[in-house]
């Protein structure tokens, strides 16, 4: 975890860092004298040498300091803290729904390979990979709340405030949110469980008598699980990226709209803070997928 | 005579591709007796693996399929059940070993898991008395420390000892006929020897009868008490072990054991089938006379044009060759 | 042809759209008014026979500016689709051949495909002025290590093989080895690969643009009409869906020609994501 960790700030600070362009005069707009765009310049420690730069930015991060915002004057961190429970629940949520959903139909359309529910599926497969989140959001958004009033149109209540609300206001944006991600590990449940139901072994639990849902959740799926475990993980670059933006489109104060409106203000600290945020999860998420193999494959446990 | 535990009558199974139907299994009949060691002998490709497969109805989905014919087992036409009532068949009184002991068990399931496995789906046995059986079985293999092993993983055991763990879970439930598709022909020629061995002992014990499906003359003559040679998905000569090996009548079957000098069973060497020049018949266009006919050395004029009956004599030799009367 | 058609059905309907696409895009200038023609006496119009899909909430008409979209989308997807294959291309064969460099890269690339490919894109982006090309850079830099890594793997197969080692012993230097005998087994996987980088790039140029982290709003693209338009979405759906639909029809004709063209050549190395 520390040694990607560390190439990945390595890489973060190599990008902004030597890209050119001069980030202080963009950051500070059109129209400004040059006594402000120095002023930035030191505020953001851009007239240190680089390698100086990446040493205070690198210690910096080691003591969880990610700077702190241009715009709000607080701390990244903290404010990434603030926003974190509506990306935290959105996310969590989604990836706990479309995982289940997702193997559930990959392991149909395995075992009914070529039959019009395995047609179905895939179709949808290409579909959700297909449609950009927030083309599905807006029509989500069209008939669910504008047109059948069933759920509400925007917006994030906390969890403090009551289950119900919390996950009403939930339900489009993860729909929205998963459908790529459910795309993605259908197939891949798909492919691997056709691969697994071709061996030996699934005719040998054939012959022993197994009925076919054993055959398929305990004998087959256990040994698809290490590909389809590497693809939720990998996926979940979707989810964070979709999270982003998933959060305008439906207004969800979190961590994806900090980055929004960081965006147009050009705050660049929140900007960075965030990508460290978020490529740290997506190292962890990760790292948890390489250490699930243990428990699906007694061979890589040595 | 005792009614037989298998009756199979005309059987057919072919495979539908994209390029026509194969027909893998021709029109085979034979019965097998309880407790009797049938041997199916011929080359690859000839409807044996096949036939095997047919009677428990494992052929791929989709690709091969029964289309005639009838398989008694028990009383009843296993062709006729619903897949429910084949489910209770198979593992039970009829239970199957496959020729591939590396890739035939579960990689992640432990070996108590699948043995365990089969006996709790068929006998109403609780968890703990299923493993218990599964030690038990696994003691009755030979595999030393039986009651620790329960719970290790195929990885953990050698080619050998896995086909010991597949016998073990055919035999967990002590069925009436263990079908047993090559089950020696990945194993070293040592261990072969030991794992046949292992095979009629538990059979005598359990009372089993075993229908063995083998390319190898030597396995059939150390093993069985009657054969069937098997030529292009037809029967062409069947009879108990001796006699074929000292009244060899098809020329199939003479060209099979080739070289092997006459010898008697439990004496023969281990050979593998001898060369016989030609190949094997494309199954897909209809044969009109006999399937061997392009390759016999004694074929005759009427051997292309009309198929040769089966015949039958006292001792109940079967052939079916124009050239050779029983 | 029939034949090829009949058994590649996914690539051909692909193709097919995405020419009519092509078509119209190249086409647009001549064949529709112009897509920043303000007529706020027209505002809000629901798809009529003047303006086949409407017009916008500052009078512009959205058929004239989905047409033009497509041009962005479609220069988007083939530049980084051409640009992160050739770079990964040359880092791949690179990085498979000489062990020495291979550690750096791989490490370095293992970073870079940890950063959410959006994130890194808006910093990017929002470092420099907006515009078509800082967009086609930051959607191509997260690209790269996919090409990378599957450009490596291929090197690491075919070096493997028997030929390979003979060239070695007749005297073939590393270099040539690498254009002559490695070279060609990566074509296969890499043109599968390019469309689905192609498909992710339209993908996230929109994404980009609906964020404001785009291109500059003022040319019409897919992402940028609909991040004008999302709040009229209930009163005027058309200006969010035409181009919605136009994005997700582009996307999906560029993936099936992906899916297609990997059954076909029997690739599968080549990943989407």
């Amino acid at each position: 975890m520390l040694p990607v960790m560390a190439v990945v700030a390595v890489c973060v600070f190599l990008l902004l860092h030597l890209a050119p362009g001069d980030p202080a005069s963009i950051i500070a707009g059109e129209n400004v004298s040059p006594e402000n765009i120095a002023r930035i310049r030191t505020q953001l420690g851009l007239d240190l040498p680089v390698w100086k730069q990446f040493l205070v930015w690198v210690g910096a991060l080691l003591t969880g300091d990610l700077g702190h915002s241009m715009f709000w004057g607080d701390p990244v961190a903290s404010l990434i803290a603030q926003r974190a429970e509506p990306t935290i629940s959105l996310a969590i949520t989604t990836l706990l729904v479309a995982v289940f959903l997702a193997i559930s139909l990959g392991v149909l359309a395995a075992a009914r390979a070529g039959s019009l529910v395995d047609r179905l599926v895939m179709g949808f497969a290409v579909l959700g990979f297909s449609v950009p989140v927030f083309v599905v959001g807006y029509v989500l958004i069209f008939v669910f709340a504008i047109n059948l009033k069933w759920l509400p149109v925007q917006g994030y209540v906390p969890i403090a405030d009551g289950v119900g609300l919390w996950l009403r206001n939930l339900v489009l944006p993860s729909v929205a949110l998963g459908m790529a991600y459910v795309a993605l590990i259908a197939r891949i449940t798909r492919t691997t469980m056709l691969d697994v139901l071709a061996e030996d072994y699934m005719r040998t639990a054939k012959a022993k008598g197994v009925a076919n849902r054993r055959m398929l959740f305990r004998h087959a799926l256990k040994n698809a699980a290490v590909p389809i475990a590497t693809v939720v993980g990998n996926g979940v670059a979707l989810l964070i990226g979709g999270v982003v933006i998933t959060e305008t489109v439906f207004n969800i104060p979190g961590i994806g709209r900090l980055v929004v409106d960081a965006i147009a203000r050009r705050d660049y600290p929140i900007i960075q803070g965030v990508i460290m945020v978020f490529s740290g999860v997506y190292v962890l998420v990760n790292l948890l997928v390489d250490l699930s193999y243990t428990l699906f494959d007694p061979r890589v446990r040595g | 005579m005792e009614e037989p535990v298998l009756d199979v009558r005309d059987l057919r199974t072919h495979f539908f591709t994209q390029d026509g139907v194969t027909r893998a299994v021709d029109g085979l009949s034979f019965t097998i007796a309880p407790g009797e060691t049938l041997g199916i002998v011929g080359e690859s490709g000839c409807g044996k693996s096949v036939t095997a497969l047919s009677i428990l109805r494992l052929l791929p989905a989709g690709l091969g399929r029964t289309v005639g014919g009838s398989i008694t087992f028990g009383g009843r036409d296993l062709l006729t059940l619903d897949e429910a009532e084949m489910r209770r068949i198979r593992g039970d009184r009829i239970a199957m070993v496959f020729q591939e002991p590396m890739t035939s068990l579960n990689p992640v399931l432990t070996v108590g898991e699948q043995i365990a496995e089969a006996v709790m789906i068929h006998q109403s046995k609780s968890k703990s008395e299923a493993w218990a059986r599964a030690a038990e079985m696994l003691t009755l293999v030979r595999i030393p420390d039986a009651a620790r092993r329960v719970h290790d993983y195929p990885h953990q055991f050698s080619g050998g000892m896995r086909q010991r763990v597949m016998i073990a879970i055919a035999l967990s439930c002590h069925p009436q006929l263990l079908i047993a598709d090559e089950p020696t022909t990945a194993l070293d020629v040592t261990i072969q020897a030991q794992i046949l061995k292992l095979m009629l002992e538990l059979k005598g014990r359990i009372g089993a009868a075993i229908l063995l499906i083998t390319h190898d003359l030597g396995v059939v003559a150390e093993t069985c008490q009657r054969v069937i040679v098997m030529y292009a998905g037809r029967k062409v000569e069947e009879a108990p072990v001796e006699e074929l090996f000292d009244r060899p009548l098809h020329p199939y079957t003479r060209g099979l054991m080739g070289s092997i000098p006459r010898h008697r069973p439990g004496i023969a060497p281990s050979r593998r089938l001898q060369e016989i020049p030609g190949i094997v018949p494309n199954l897909r266009a209809p044969v009109a006379g006999c399937a061997f006919a392009p390759r016999c050395p004694q074929a005759t004029p009427r051997c292309a044009a009309e198929a040769p009956p089966l015949r039958r004599d006292a001792t109940g030799h079967e052939v079916s060759c124009w050239e050779a009367s029983p | 042809m029939k034949r090829f058609a009949r058994r590649n059905p996914t690539i051909v309907i692909g193709a097919i759209l995405l020419i009519l696409v092509a078509l119209a895009a190249i086409a647009a200038p001549w064949v529709t008014g112009d897509p920043q023609l303000l007529t706020p006496n027209d505002r809000l119009q629901s798809p009529n026979a003047n303006y086949w899909l409407g017009t916008d909430h500052l009078g512009r008409d959205v058929y004239a500016r989905t047409l033009h979209g497509a041009r962005i989308s479609l220069l988007v997807g083939l530049t980084v689709a051409a640009l992160s294959v050739a770079i990964g291309l040359f880092i791949g064969l690179a990085a498979g051949y000489w062990r020495r460099v291979d550690t750096l890269v791989m490490r370095f690339m293992d970073g870079l495909m940890s950063i959410p490919a959006i994130l890194l894109a808006i910093a990017l982006v929002s470092l420099n002025k907006a515009s078509v090309f800082i967009v086609i850079v930051a959607i191509t830099i997260p690209e790269i290590p996919r090409v990378v890594r599957l450009v490596r793997s291929v090197v690491l197969t075919v070096r493997e093989m028997p030929y390979i080692e003979a060239a070695v012993s007749g005297g073939s230097r590393g270099g040539k080895i690498v254009i002559r005998h490695i070279l060609p087994s990566t074509v296969a996987p890499l043109i599968v690969q390019a469309t689905y980088i192609a498909a992710s790039a339209i993908l996230i140029e929109a994404g980009l643009s609906f964020l404001g982290a785009g291109v500059p709003p003022e040319i019409p693209t897919w992402g940028n009409m609909i991040a004008q338009s999302r709040l009229f979405v209930a009163r005027a759906p058309w200006t969010v869906f035409a181009p919605g639909t136009a994005l997700a029809l582009v996307i999906l004709a560029v993936n099936l020609v992906g899916d297609g063209l990997r059954d076909f050549l029997d690739v599968r190395l080549a990943r989407r994501m």
